[in-house]
């Protein structure tokens, strides 16, 4: 039982961080139709940011200023990247993100080296927040479910109850429509963008510091959100949060599981890794359109 | 492509081929140092390798991030085959080897063509994606048959001796990898003439009215997948050879995004596009990663680059030139292309300067004094700094200036051509 509640406690923080970076993804990919393959990447630059401010003035300015840097670098490449290449069409601007992806490793390598920087929880966040049964509960997982459940509610407010956000619900389905009654959707795209952008880097100032800040962390956690978007079913948002915390929670419990599986000759902790592309073959051959999905194809 | 004609004789397509082959026998000849060698060894692999992405991205139009998979595969299955060979539990020429790796690429081609062809576009892109992953993590859980993360090592001079060939000496290798690229080439192409080829690319262009027309488009994807999975398998037999080592690099997400890069880079839009890529990409890796450890940034750059202005890669960028060369008017453009390519070069060693500092600055275990192009200088002082972004600016400046300098030429040029013949 205690190991039960702990490791759905730890799979529900998890699988909530997994959310804040395929939501921005999947309203990305419904917006504009751009499977942004540097989401991913956003988030690494997101932690990184973060890492070098809060040694210079500390760990809460950062965790607004840090989100802001990454979303304001993600409008400028919708501006003078991928709406350059908007007219090539979307394998073009697929490729655009992918080379994108490949350079912001790069540039991570050249400025910050390829070792993980000590990015640290902050002091007033460690220690235990309550017991379960025997084990500590830690305040910064607590702390880490806390944002990304404001982050949530007010994407969630903004989406339907602000101007903006009407605007850009009205754009997902009929963006000719939206131009035409005077609404420069070009703009809006790129808030959209930004805004992906700018939830994806707060999920690295969060994540950043309760996992580990190193190069390969947007190469480790970047299938995982494509699996999250395809399983949830493209372009939907509760599908996207229903899978998030599904493998979330599938994830940290097998990591904790050492049961022997006979016949292969390993334990499913060792299969950790594999389950959520497993799973995401299985929802393909059971219900192609994904959990929540509308649309096939 | 052109219009489908019936020609039982076509010269010039003899022509081609027979330069092509000759160019493969020729080549060692001229490039002798043993560094080079290697490196036309390794294009080789990476042409079939990058040829039969091609059959996915340019022909199907699909989109794969996965594609090392099959190749990897390949590599492990002829790997054991090979270390039979070896032990004397099976007799087989290691020359038919690639054929191995090629059925290994085929039936892995089957189980996983199933799930990913599914889906066409986006999907099939994140699917195959996932697919790599799923393969990348398997390799790594099962060190009985994969490895673990040192690999299966093995070696090539095994069993008798054909005709005093035993694949020692990289000559030989590069022989053989030359006879299967050949052949791979041709049968690529002629595949790419038959009602399947036709059909992936009416799949590609417009699949609803493809499938108005009767045929099933998730088939076609699916048999266009599992022949480029064979010669996927073919690729990474020879690369098995080649190495002597199959590690969990071969499948890994690197390698498929590798090909991806050579294969974009050189163009989908053409048969002969990813040849040209595989040999600027191998040059990219294997020459410039000795020279600098921001090879790949360079490279992502350059990628960046070709999507944003050419589209089409290197291919169509020649293919452009045709018209202009059969009117006889390149003469015009050499002054405008050579203003810009110089302004070019002035940018990119302005952001090699830039770069090389960043690189000397962040790493601490080197030392900040440096030198590029033989100037000496220290990359913690202002005054480099300055200089390096100055040409940089200048260079991009002076670069978009003659851009829309050839632009302008060539619209009239175009102009020119099309007005003569309406």
């Amino acid at each position: 039982m205690e190991f039960f509640l702990v490791q759905l406690l730890n799979g529900i923080s998890y699988g909530l961080l997994l959310f804040m970076l395929s939501s921005g993804l999947t309203l990305v990919f419904s917006l504009m139709g751009v499977l942004n393959f540097a989401h991913a990447s956003f988030y690494m630059l997101g932690a990184y940011f973060a890492y070098q401010i809060s040694t210079a003035i500390g760990f809460y300015p950062a965790l607004v200023v840090a989100p802001l840097l990454v979303g304001a670098i993600g409008m400028l490449v919708e501006r003078f990247g991928l709406r350059t290449v908007h007219r090539y069409g979307h394998v073009a601007e697929l490729l655009f993100t992918f080379g994108l992806a490949y350079l912001i490793e790069e540039a991570v390598h050249l400025v910050w080296g390829r070792a993980a920087v000590e990015y640290r929880i902050p002091p007033s966040l460690e220690g235990p927040l309550f017991m379960v049964f025997t084990s500590q509960y830690p305040i910064y997982r607590g702390f880490m479910m806390l944002v990304s459940m404001a982050m949530l509610v007010s994407i969630w407010l903004v989406l339907t109850r602000t101007r903006i956000g009407l605007v850009i619900q009205a754009a997902l389905t009929h963006p000719q429509t939206v131009e035409a009654l005077g609404h420069n959707v070009p703009r809006v795209f790129m808030l959209v963008f930004g805004g992906g952008a700018a939830l994806a880097g707060l999920a690295g100032v969060i994540g950043g510091n309760a996992f580990v800040t190193e190069p390969g962390m947007a190469a480790a956690v970047g299938p995982i959100i494509f699996v999250v978007v395809v399983v949830g079913g493209m372009g939907s948002l509760a599908g996207a949060f229903v899978a998030s915390i599904l493998i979330g929670c599938l994830q940290t419990f097998s990591v904790g599981l050492d049961w022997k599986i006979a016949w292969l000759n390993i334990t499913v902790a060792q299969t950790a890794p594999v389950l959520p592309y497993l799973l995401m073959v299985l929802i393909l051959i059971l219900r192609p359109r994904g959990l929540l999905g509308t649309r096939d194809g | 492509m052109a219009s489908l004609r019936f020609q039982p004789f076509n010269p010039g397509r003899w022509l081609l081929w027979g330069a092509t082959a000759a160019l493969f026998a020729v080549a060692p000849l001229v490039f002798r140092e043993s560094f080079a060698l290697t490196m036309l060894t390794q294009m080789g692999a990476f042409i079939i390798f990058a040829l039969s992405y091609n059959m996915l991205l340019g022909q199907g139009g699909m989109l794969s991030f996965g594609h090392a998979v099959y190749s990897g595969l390949g590599a492990y299955f002829s790997v054991h085959v090979l270390n039979m060979i070896g032990k004397g539990t099976i007799v087989f020429p290691v020359m038919l080897l690639p054929l191995v790796g090629g059925l290994a690429g085929l039936a892995f081609g089957i189980v996983f063509g199933y799930v990913t062809t599914k889906k066409a576009g986006t999907t099939f892109a994140m699917i195959s994606l996932g697919i790599g992953e799923l393969v990348h993590a398997c390799v790594l859980m099962f060190p009985g048959f994969f490895g673990g993360e040192g690999g299966v090592s093995t070696n090539r001079v095994v069993g008798q001796p054909f005709l005093g060939i035993t694949f020692g000496p990289t000559i030989q290798v590069y022989y053989l990898v030359a006879f299967w690229c050949f052949v791979c080439m041709i049968a690529m192409f002629a595949l790419t003439q038959t009602p399947l080829g036709r059909m992936a690319n009416a799949v590609r262009d417009n699949p609803e009215r493809a499938e108005f027309v009767g045929y099933d488009t998730q088939k076609v994807r699916f048999l266009q997948l599992v022949l480029a999975g064979f010669f996927a398998g073919v690729s990474g037999a020879l690369s098995c050879i080649n190495f002597e080592i199959v590690t969990d690099e071969n499948v890994s997400a690197l390698r498929s995004g590798g090909v991806l890069l050579a294969t974009f880079i050189g163009g989908t839009g053409f048969f002969f596009g990813p040849i040209l890529g595989s040999v600027v990409f191998i040059f990219f890796v294997v020459a410039l990663s000795g020279f600098t450890q921001a090879w790949l940034l360079y490279l992502g750059l350059f990628f960046l680059a070709m999507v944003l202005y050419a589209p089409g890669g290197i291919a169509s960028l020649i293919m452009m030139q045709l018209p202009v060369i059969r009117a006889g008017r390149l003469r015009e453009l050499a002054l405008p292309y050579l203003l810009a390519l110089a302004a070019g070069l002035v940018a990119f060693a302005g952001l090699v300067g830039v770069v090389e500092m960043v690189y000397r600055i962040s790493d601490a275990s080197l030392d900040t004094q440096m030198s590029l192009f033989g100037i000496g200088f220290d990359a913690q002082s202002v005054r480099p700094w300055i200089a390096f972004s100055l040409v940089l600016a200048a260079g991009l400046v002076a670069l978009r200036f003659t851009a829309r300098h050839v632009g302008e030429r060539w619209g009239a040029i175009q102009n020119r051509i099309q007005g003569r013949q309406p």
